[in-house]
């Protein structure tokens, strides 16, 4: 293979990870709060807003519904005013975090219900406000199972990015439309299949890792 | 120390849902340093009554007076500073799996914001007296329930409370573990003068630990008082079924088999159960007996307990003779003050000899 697949792909490989992580950043910094919102504030819970839980939750799941090439389109006015451009590898980050903040949303929401309600009344029978149970109780609690949504969220926007391509983002998934599909290079296409099991493998492992270290429910 | 007025709680209601009157008006008082167990069948309300003295549960009627407060006219700051003062200890210990003991037990300072190096001169003493001093490192997930309930205990402590919440404490551990949990409690109890509050299911738990004792039965206290005269002259229908289970337990399987209800046929012998209290407990009753009644008496199961140190036995006998015989050995036994029925008979041949 000549180098200059290989920096192809290693430039590929950068801009996915560029893409993927700072979506995943931003996605988590909103998503995050937003899960833990809705995990909180049914009824009879710690922070009871029925109706702010019912509207999040419908637009969480609205977002959720639509295909992502279909909402990479779709918001480009949006991607427009908040990149200044609709092309390029930072303006697909736009889309990529629209898509990672719902997803994330319902991860967290999801580990965060997972936690024994019996732990929220042991920690209001010893005074603990709201918010302390929140980050003294509920979010070390979830962590193992936050980690393995979050590695779950890292490999679907993975997939993502390589569609990011058909609105003028970079990464591997362009490479591989770009050379090895339009260009009939199947030894790109080959390279970048094979980049991509590797990196979803090795994040898989990790989160996987992490996740297993910071549980201490079984031993 | 702890006084409730009144109090009734009824969930549900919302949007023509179905309603659950689970309190219906509970007068009791608990005073400062004592151990007051409340007892009940699984759904009487006494999870729901014990959530009330630390406002887990809002009451929808009635008051409740912590130390003098009114506690349903604290506000939300007051009510946080004031649940620190009111330890409480689950049935499932609720312990955080992702700290450690030493972790678990620091919580309750860590809330109140108290600086580190106090809380470890806090916790050390703490994880002392439950006797977890090695294993402070260790996670919930390592260790046996007895040992979480402990640590569960300790947390309970850590803030100096004046009252203790028990709920079920011991409801998931085995006899063994529950006997050890409940010296603890009444040795912690004696050293810290600390009222305690002991919900359960279990006549036992409430023989072993408390001082007083209240009934629940339907949201309702149906009989409350000294847990001695209430185990020995059970009133009300409940807690005399509460208590035979205690009691029916130390009736060997294979003796239920065999007595059957009157009557007798013709070469079958009564069985008499005498119940041993008061002060003529100590009397050598069943030579008394065999002499007064003319029959011999084989004992075919007893046991003898200490309530409050004070003697409480229950004996069942075999009358070798008639139901006449054992009639007059019943009026005898009432004549010292203890108590006698005949709960059936049995066909001597089918006794287990020993």
């Amino acid at each position: 293979m000549s180098t200059q697949i290989l920096s192809l792909l290693a430039n590929a490989a950068i801009e996915t990870g560029y893409m993927v992580l700072i979506a995943l950043s931003i996605g988590t910094l909103l998503g995050g709060p937003l899960g833990v919102m809705l995990a909180t504030s049914g009824r009879g819970e710690l922070f009871e807003a029925r109706v702010f839980n019912r509207v999040v939750g419908g637009i969480v799941n609205a977002t959720r519904s639509i295909p992502f090439i279909i909402l990479a389109v779709a918001i480009i006015p949006f991607t427009r005013m908040v990149a200044g451009t609709s092309i390029g590898t930072s303006a697909a980050i736009v889309p990529l975090t629209v898509a990672a903040t719902p997803f994330i949303a319902r991860i967290i929401e999801g580990a965060v219900r997972g936690v024994d309600s019996g732990l929220i009344e042991a920690a209001q029978a010893m005074g603990a406000k709201p918010l302390q149970i929140v980050f003294k109780v509920l979010l070390p609690e979830a962590l193992p199972a936050i980690v393995l949504g979050l590695t779950l969220t890292t490999v679907l926007l993975i997939g993502y990015s390589a569609m990011v391509g058909a609105v003028g983002g970079g990464g591997l998934g362009d490479l591989g439309i770009r050379y090895g599909y339009q260009r009939f290079r199947p030894d790109i296409m080959a390279a970048v299949v094979i980049v991509l099991i590797v990196v979803v493998q090795l994040i898989q492992t990790a989160g996987d890792r992490l996740a297993r270290r910071l549980n201490k429910r079984v031993r | 120390m702890i006084r409730l007025e009144g109090l009734e709680k009824i969930y549900g209601g919302g949007r023509g849902g179905v309603t659950h009157h689970a309190l219906k008006g509970i007068d009791l008082s608990i005073d400062k340093g004592e151990i007051f167990g409340i007892i009940g069948r699984s759904g009487a309300g006494k999870s729901t009554l014990i959530r009330t003295i630390n406002r887990l549960e809002d009451v929808t009627g009635g008051r409740v007076f912590v130390d003098g407060v009114d506690i349903a006219t604290l506000s939300n700051a007051e009510l946080t500073i004031f649940r620190r003062s009111v330890g409480m200890v689950f049935q499932h210990f609720n312990l955080l799996s992702s700290r450690t003991v030493y972790g678990n037990v620091a919580l309750p300072l860590e809330l109140a914001k108290v600086p580190k190096d106090e809380i470890a001169k806090r916790v050390q003493p703490m994880l002392e007296l439950v006797g977890l001093t090695d294993k402070s490192d260790r996670y919930p997930s390592e260790l046996s329930g007895g040992q979480k309930q402990r640590v569960g205990i300790a947390r309970a402590l850590v803030a100096e409370p004046k009252v203790l919440l028990c709920d079920e404490v011991t409801s998931a551990l085995d006899p063994e573990t529950t006997q050890q949990i409940l010296d603890l409690l009444r040795d912690i109890n004696r050293r810290m003068s600390l009222t305690m509050v002991v919900i359960t299911h279990e006549m036992s738990v409430v023989r072993d630990l408390c001082d007083r004792v209240a009934v629940i039965d339907d949201g309702l206290i149906v009989e409350s008082g000294n847990v001695f005269d209430v185990f020995v002259k059970p009133a009300h229908p409940t807690t005399q079924a509460l208590i035979a289970n205690e009691i029916e337990a130390s009736l060997p399987k294979s003796l239920r088999r065999i007595i059957h209800d009157g009557p007798g046929g013709p070469g079958e012998n009564p069985v008499v159960k005498i119940v041993f209290t008061g002060p003529n407990a100590y009397d050598p009753i069943i030579s008394q007996l065999s002499r007064t009644a003319g029959i011999d008496f084989n004992i075919l199961a007893g046991q003898v307990d200490y309530i409050q140190n004070r003697p409480f036995g229950i004996l069942f006998v075999e009358a070798k003779g008639g139901i006449d015989e054992a009639e007059k050995a019943i009026a005898f036994v009432q004549s010292r003050n203890l108590k006698a029925e005949v709960i059936g008979y049995v066909d001597p041949d089918s006794v287990p000899a020993g």
